[in-house]
């Protein structure tokens, strides 16, 4: 396993965000976390992560810092890139946890890159690119970083559509070669259509959790989004579209 | 890549330069030759003394003093992800300058010499501890410069305070002193004051490239690198408390050095936060001792304080900073 | 009503955004400031001490009263001086606070007698003085404050030259009723001067007035006078220092003076930044002389001759060196 969380609770002020979650993630497996505005799914990365305190066990926050950082890589919502330095330097980032470690850092930086279609940016200053362009760079860094686990916080919002795509490619291919990755997504069409397994997350524990196909039912998508939806398997895979919510705003 | 390694060969031999210079300019009119053969051989009566006790001293200090606002400048700059941080506008070295004040006034120094730099340790410790409360690194440049403006007018009140209230017939002239500093007529006992603590203080900063480089990410994401926020925060209020602290206990507070010279060195090491580390430093020396050498020049019998000339260069460039940024936004 | 799990908001999913508000920041803000207050208030040295003279050259002198004065308050430790020397003791109401302090007045014990004042309108003009001596150098707001009340005030310059203090001495002779009493405090003054001055020097040796702040003193000073009197050449004068003025300590080291003069016993000195160049190394290695106390010549009093012997003394000994 990569990642196993026990009983695991993020309290933050007198409130817990994320309560009694358990789950496990294997290598090969490219798992949507889902669910509406405020269901606590960056709060349950970031806790898992030890960036928060939290109760309950998790795998990855009860590791030293140095080992965490080669066992999981995180990519944060906030994409924050303080200062020009150049795209590559930026990719070289993720390198830091294997410093002094006689890999090849190099290599690994050019795959990134490669990976998220920047070879030809590499030198261009990173706050000079565009929003979706920076987005993409954030991206290679974390892949920089090798570790068998990536967790990434809405990784794809601002992206235009084929970059959507390709990075969920990305992650995907990940999985196939025998790591994983756990992105906290919205689209969930995109979601349905390149993940392996959807965890649903409401008011801080987990309400679905399994195959895409599985997990999307009209029930679970009325009662958590308050939507209504299009789901289809075709011949291009499964279609996703949803269709209004199921009580007008008011 | 190939920009570095040749900036900091530059960048060393112009900060040998102005030592050198620091060294043969000065109000006695020494012979540039005669000069350096009394500090080499220490043949030559008062200008042995002249230049082993009076010009070495004062151009160590510029070298040094110089070298740890530039860093502490830098570091600051890359921990709290602000180019307008330095330690003069953020009230470091105005809250060092009050604690070597009341070292002087409360007699501790007299009995105690460490005393000195330890209590404007103390003091840039604990105003650098209350910015970043205040304004850490997700706090905005605005906040910043807010808190920075805070502390500040309050350590130089709290200064002139201790400096009025004393039984001192000099509290004019020191109060110019602390606030805009002089490396005039210091002796090598103040550069045995200061430099242990800089020198440690450089040490500490120079182990924190590696995280200032991952902070550019944001905290999240430099923590989950492996880099430990608490330890990169410790080392840091204690690395500039130090370089700050021992700067201002012998020179007082000279400013803008740490604003400038890691702007002036940001393009050339491409904005790399380690990278700007040495060669924010050299440059940071090589301001400090040009406009010490330009105190001389410019007048010699006047006493022109340092801060003066950093803040005739500094200032308009800090407004220049300002206009960018608030273009940017 | 809709059953929605996740949208309800619930007081918890709000607090989970929470961040400290501002007013909880000002809190803290202003909790450390209180601390860092108490710490340095509790730290300053407790003695209160504003200086009470200003430097502004004011002065027109009055009409001197046909009748001695029978309230006469000083504001100014020269003139407290000066005054000691001069009135009955009954003639005086108030003397400068400074005038009993010992580092700085040469008749502390005597001025100790009387009620201090700090030289403000207000307190002067409360000890109802038939005439108010005062410095040229006084704040000239005070000064005009105290004509504006209507009382006589005497000015007199600081003396930075022995005729100087001799006319000083004469007008506040004759402004306190007692011009007898000045005449011969000047002869007395005269007699003692030209013991100390015989015979003339051998050789003037070359010596520098040094203070803090690499601080020398020129000529044109009550110092430099003295130091003249005493048999000495001063080295400030030959780079163009005539009143005074920064001397950096290396060119006091280039210029080699025979001797560096510095004084002794000023207020305050010892625990100033500003006395750092006198302990600097570059200091010790020149023939060093701290034989005058400062309060012997910060006024222009017959205790300047003091000074003078001290300096005569001194230029005696490296004569026989």
């Amino acid at each position: 396993m990569l990642l196993t969380l026990e009983n695991f609770t993020v309290t933050r002020g007198p409130c817990p965000v994320v309560e009694g979650v358990s789950l496990a993630i294997a290598p090969g497996e490219c798992v949507g976390l889902i669910g509406p505005n405020g269901a606590g799914k960056t709060s349950l990365l970031r806790g898992a992560l030890g960036l928060l305190p939290a109760s309950g066990h998790s795998s990855l926050a009860a590791m030293p810092p140095s080992a965490r950082a080669r066992a999981a890589a995180w990519l944060p919502q906030s994409r924050e890139i303080a200062w020009g330095i150049s795209v590559a330097h930026l990719v070289r980032l993720g390198r830091i946890p294997h410093q002094g470690r006689g890999l090849d850092d190099a290599g690994a930086v050019e795959r990134a890159l490669a990976r998220m279609g920047l070879t030809a940016f590499r030198d261009r200053a990173a706050t000079r690119l565009s929003g979706g362009e920076q987005a993409r760079a954030l991206i290679a860094r974390a892949l920089a970083q090798e570790a068998p686990l990536l967790l990434a916080d809405e990784p794809i919002a601002g992206l235009d559509p084929a970059a959507q795509i390709a990075t969920m490619r990305v992650f995907a291919s990940l999985a196939a070669e025998g790591g994983a990755v756990v992105a906290a997504l919205h689209d969930l069409g995109l979601a349905a259509r390149h993940c392996t397994r959807l965890i649903v997350l409401a008011r801080g524990r987990p309400v679905a959790d399994g195959a895409p196909r599985a997990v999307l039912t009209p029930g679970l998508l009325g009662a958590v989004f308050g939507i209504r939806a299009y789901l289809e398997e075709t011949a291009e895979g499964l279609v996703f579209q949803p269709l209004d919510t199921l009580e007008p705003q008011g | 890549m190939t920009r570095p390694p040749r900036l900091i060969p530059a960048l060393l031999a112009l900060v040998a330069c102005l030592f050198a210079a620091s060294l043969l300019v000065g109000p006695a009119g020494i012979p540039p030759g005669r000069g350096l053969m009394a500090l080499l051989t220490g043949q030559g009566g008062a200008e042995v003394l002249v230049m082993r006790e009076i010009r070495l001293p004062r151009a160590i200090l510029g070298l040094a003093i110089g070298a740890a606002l530039g860093l502490a400048g830098a570091a600051m700059q890359g921990f709290l992800r602000n180019p307008l941080a330095e330690p003069g506008l953020i009230g470091t070295s105005a809250a060092a300058a009050l604690g070597a004040v009341l070292a002087i006034h409360s007699g501790l120094y007299a009995g105690f010499a460490l005393a000195l730099p330890l209590m404007a340790l103390a003091g840039a410790g604990l105003s650098v501890g209350v910015i970043l409360a205040l304004a850490g690194p997700r706090g905005t440049a605005l906040s910043l410069i807010l808190a920075g403006i805070a502390v500040s007018s309050l350590a130089g009140a709290l200064t002139s305070l201790v400096l009025n209230l004393a039984p001192n017939p000099y509290a004019a002239s020191e109060i110019v002193f602390w606030m805009m500093g002089s490396l005039a007529d210091r002796s090598m006992l103040h550069v045995a004051l200061a430099l242990p603590f800089l020198a440690a203080g450089a040490a500490l900063i120079g182990t924190t490239g590696r995280g200032l480089d991952a902070l550019t990410l944001g905290e999240d994401a430099a923590a989950s690198l492996g880099i430990s926020l608490t330890r990169l925060r410790l080392k840091l209020v204690l690395g500039v408390a130090a370089l700050v602290g021992a700067s201002v206990a012998v020179a007082g507070a000279v400013g803008f050095v740490g604003l400038v010279a890691p702007h002036l060195m940001r393009g050339a090491v491409g904005a790399r936060p380690s990278r700007l580390l040495p060669a924010a430093a050299l440059t940071g020396a090589a301001i400090l001792l040009a406009a010490d050498i330009a105190t001389r020049v410019v007048a010699p019998e006047r006493d022109l304080k340092l801060g003066v000339l950093t803040a005739l260069v500094g200032a308009p460039f800090f407004l220049h900073l300002v206009r960018r940024m608030a273009r940017e936004a | 009503m809709a059953p929605l799990i996740g949208r309800s908001m619930s007081a918890c999913a709000a607090a989970s955004d929470l961040r400290p508000s501002g007013a909880a920041l000002a809190r803290k803000a202003a909790a450390a400031l209180a601390v860092v207050l108490a710490v340095v208030l509790a730290l300053a040295p407790a003695a209160a001490r504003p200086d009470s003279v200003t430097e502004t050259p004011a002065g027109s002198r009055a009409e001197t009263p046909a009748v001695a004065p029978a309230r006469v308050v000083s504001m100014n430790l020269c003139t407290d001086q000066l005054a000691l020397l001069l009135a009955d003791p009954a003639q005086i109401v108030s003397l400068s606070w400074m005038a009993s302090d010992p580092s700085a007045s040469v008749m502390a014990d005597r001025a100790a007698a009387y009620p201090a004042n700090r030289g403000r309108a207000e307190e002067i003009y409360l000890l109802r003085p038939d005439l108010v001596l005062a410095s040229t150098f006084s704040s000239p707001a005070t000064l005009s404050m105290l004509a504006r009340l209507g009382l006589h005030v005497e000015t007199y310059p600081p003396g930075a030259t022995m005729g100087e203090l001799r006319a000083a001495i004469t007008a506040m002779g004759a402004a306190l009723g007692h011009p007898q009493r000045a005449a011969e405090l000047l002869a007395a003054f005269d007699a003692r001067l030209a013991a100390l001055t015989t015979p003339p020097p051998a050789r003037r040796p070359r010596a520098a007035l040094y203070a803090e702040n690499s601080y020398a003193s020129g000529a044109r000073t009550l110092e430099g006078q003295v130091l003249e009197a005493a048999g000495f050449d001063n080295i400030a004068t030959a780079h163009g220092l005539d009143f005074g003025g920064r001397m950096p300590l290396e060119v006091l080291v280039m210029s080699a003076p025979e001797v560096v003069i510095t004084e002794t016993g000023r207020p305050g000195a010892r625990a100033a930044r500003a006395q750092a160049v006198l302990s600097h190394p570059a200091l010790a290695a020149l023939r060093r002389a701290d034989v005058v106390a400062h309060r012997d010549w910060i006024c222009a009093t017959p205790a300047v001759l003091d000074a003078i012997a001290a300096l005569t003394d001194l230029r005696r000994r490296m004569e026989s060196e």
